[in-house]
């Protein structure tokens, strides 16, 4: 606390306290933290959102769906499968049924199997945590603020996105984990490693789907000014393929290949409303997700031609082993990460160029 | 005030300035404004355009160390467009700009490591608390935990928030926000600070509080300012120089009396209070006046009690004019109630200057 406490001011450019020796002391540094800089700009960015989400209310409200959608076709699955387990026996790969078996809860009331409740629910994660990711910036008046500290423009939509992927995971993992856990208690059955094997595949691509919404969110974010009018888009496209989506692609493929008497055509316009449907990111992961869990699932398309559909019934029923059941969805989960990459693509490009201003 | 604990602050992270030093000789060579080493912000010809628009047009502007510097404009009129490219989140489409010495379009963070920011209608995490949103900022300029916590005690208590720092800014009102932005922009301990409205929601007496505060930042701490408002008294008040901005264009900027003298119609006015003892003196008064040199006009109050207005040109004159009433007073035995020059406020200044540059602008001054 010499007379003149910080002669120049320049709190950066001054070597500390001992500006006399220092010649140039009003001279910018270059990189002067730069050494001092342990974490990136997006790991701050993302821990920032990986709290504020854990803390949220979705995730609490998120987690108790994803348990829920679970949890209640698990139960009735678990009754089907010991009244069949009991009878089939000598059939291998009875626990991961537990996950694909469509449960009967009468003889007239089916529910959709663990999967494919997940797989209904599932994209309601990805687009909860990125819906509002850059516009509810833009709303508070806050994106300016976090532009002009000292971090790259992309660590924003990075560490956003990172952060999403982690709560994804995590909910994923913890949900998924529960299922097991149950199923090991109620049936009694402990997991063959394969079996385990398949269950993590799966999880993986269920992660790769959830983040497909996710990327899908934050593109919205970023293209839409109102966070209400982006969250309003994203569920309306779910709920659009959930429900509407299966009278979509049978109306396009009846345009397309017209329905008419003939076997052929039938064929044809099966095979249509196949390729039509896997434009559709719901479609792939379901194909994807039943090939994996049930490793009797042999095929995921159906037979084009009168030919194939004849040998396709005279195949002996049998059980692929993993590798057979990852290479014959393959294509399926490469569509998936595209599609997934392809949105965040967009999202980052848009939002490099945006304007600060709103 | 404040310069124990940031001292403190700052030796902490002695060690690694000194490193750095070393390497800052390259950029010095490649500055062009070398010859000034207190020139913290320096445009030339800094020039934006939106397709057909030019928001800023071949701007010339420099901020030193130890100045604070008044943007005046109106809404529209490039002002933040400015102050954005000045950090590097907008790119300039013509010009060079150098703040602490470096082009921020080409080292957008480093700038932004020494530049503290406050954007017009600054916004914060509505759940989380003041204190939570600052040690944010903290972290994003990697300040260490530590140093982060000591500074975030001072700046809030710099700003008055220090009772409120744990409530969440939901709570807040927009002028608490507004404190709030001044100490998010103080964290980083910057050499530059540049705010964009500072002061609009904020009460009088706050507003005397912060511009306060901003004196005794530069003062202490050789900080240069630069703040755009439209509030003009308070950037009479307030600013060391001011440059005035009408349609991207900088029409003129200096001290308030280079602006006068520059914007000023080439008349002095006095006024004068006068209580006289009868009707004849009062008539007498005006050619009184008007005998003395160089005074043009003599308004004579409407009512009794409202005072004289005199013009003089040149207003050089002034002074001597004032003497001349003076004795003239005497002499005549004429009672003064009151006598000084009118300084010309920084509107009048703003209007003319605007009304005179741009013409087709003048009537949306008024």
């Amino acid at each position: 606390m010499t007379a003149e406490p910080m002669p120049l001011g320049s709190s950066s450019s001054e070597p500390g306290g001992d500006e006399s020796l220092e010649p140039f002391a009003a001279e910018p540094p270059v990189g002067r933290r730069e050494r001092s800089v342990p974490r990136a700009g997006w790991m701050v960015v993302a821990r920032k959102e990986f709290a504020d989400h854990l803390l949220s209310a979705r995730f609490v409200v998120l987690l108790l769906v994803l348990g829920l959608a679970a949890a209640i076709p698990l139960y009735f699955a678990a009754d089907t499968i010991r009244s069949a387990a009991s009878t089939v026996s000598g059939a291998t790969a009875v626990f991961i049924a537990l996950f694909w078996l469509p449960p009967n809860v009468t003889d007239t009331v089916q529910l959709p199997s663990v999967a494919g409740f997940l797989g209904i629910v599932a994209p309601l994660l990805g687009l909860s945590f990125a819906f509002d990711a850059v516009n509810g910036e833009r709303a508070q008046g806050t994106l300016p603020r976090l532009l002009s500290q000292p971090i790259h423009r992309d660590d924003v939509i990075n560490g956003k996105f990172a952060a999403g992927l982690a709560v994804i995971a995590i909910v994923l993992v913890a949900v998924i984990g529960f299922i097991a856990a149950f199923g090991i208690i109620r049936l009694g059955i402990v997991p063959a490693p394969s079996e385990l094997l398949r269950i993590v595949l799966w999880m993986i691509v269920t992660f790769v789907y959830v983040s497909l919404w996710l990327a899908f969110g934050m593109l919205l974010s970023v293209l839409v000014r109102r966070a209400a009018t982006s969250a309003l888009i994203g569920f309306g496209v779910w709920l659009l393929l959930s429900i509407f989506g299966e009278l979509i692609t049978t109306l396009v493929g009846g345009f397309i290949a017209p329905l008419s008497g003939s076997l052929e055509q039938q064929f044809a316009n099966n095979s249509m409303q196949e390729t039509i449907r896997r434009i559709r990111p719901d479609i792939l992961y379901s194909e994807a997700s039943r090939a994996l869990l049930s490793p009797q699932t042999t095929d995921v398309s159906t037979p084009a031609t009168v030919g194939a559909a004849q040998q396709a019934s005279e195949r002996i029923p049998s059980l692929l082993s993993l590798d057979q059941s990852f290479i014959l969805v393959w294509p399926q989960v490469v569509a998936l990460v595209a599609i997934t990459v392809a949105c965040f693509a967009v999202a980052y490009v848009r939002f490099m160029r945006q304007e600060v201003r709103a | 005030m404040t310069s124990g604990p940031r001292l403190a602050r700052k030796r902490k992270i002695a060690p690694r300035r000194g490193d750095a030093a070393a390497s800052a000789g390259g950029v010095r060579g490649s500055s062009p404004d070398d010859t000034d080493e207190l020139v913290r912000i320096s445009t030339r010809r800094l020039t934006k355009r939106y397709g057909e628009l030019t928001a800023v047009d071949a701007l010339d502007l420099d901020v030193r160390a130890g100045e604070i510097f008044g943007l005046l404009g109106q809404n529209g009129a490039g002002k933040t467009t400015t102050i954005l490219m000045l950090l590097g989140l907008t790119e300039p489409s013509g010009g060079t700009a150098r703040v602490v010495g470096l082009d921020p379009a080409r080292r957008p963070l480093e700038v932004k490591r020494r530049v503290g920011y406050m954007p017009d209608s600054v916004g914060f995490y509505s759940d989380l608390s003041g204190r939570e949103n600052l040690r944010y900022t903290a972290r994003l300029n990697r300040i260490e935990r530590d140093d982060a916590e000591a500074a975030i005690d001072e700046v809030l208590e710099q700003v008055g928030l220090t009772s409120r720092a744990d409530d969440s800014t939901e709570t807040y009102s927009r002028g608490m926000l507004q404190r709030l932005g001044i100490a998010d922009a103080l964290v980083k301990d910057p050499d530059v600070l540049i705010l964009d409205e500072p002061t609009t929601a904020i009460d009088p007496l706050g507003v005397t509080e912060i511009l306060d505060l901003l004196r005794d930042l530069v003062k202490q701490r050789q900080m240069a300012i630069l703040l755009s408002s439209h509030l003009l008294n308070q950037v009479q008040v307030v600013c060391d120089r001011i440059g005035i901005f009408a349609a991207g264009k900088l029409i003129g900027q200096g001290s308030m009396t280079e602006l006068a003298d520059r914007f000023g119609d080439g008349t002095a006015h006095i006024e004068i209070g006068f209580e006289f003892d009868d009707e004849a003196m009062a008539k007498r008064a005006p050619d009184l006046l008007r005998a003395i040199p160089d005074v043009t006009e003599v308004r004579p109050g409407a009512r009794r009690i409202d005072p004289w207005i005199v013009a003089v040109r040149p207003p050089a004159a002034e002074g001597r004019v004032r003497q001349a009433i003076l004795a003239l007073a005497a002499a005549e035995g004429l009672h003064l109630v009151s006598l000084r020059p009118i300084v010309p406020s920084l509107e009048e200044i703003y209007r003319k200057a605007v009304a005179r540059t741009l013409p087709a602008h003048a009537g949306a001054v008024q």
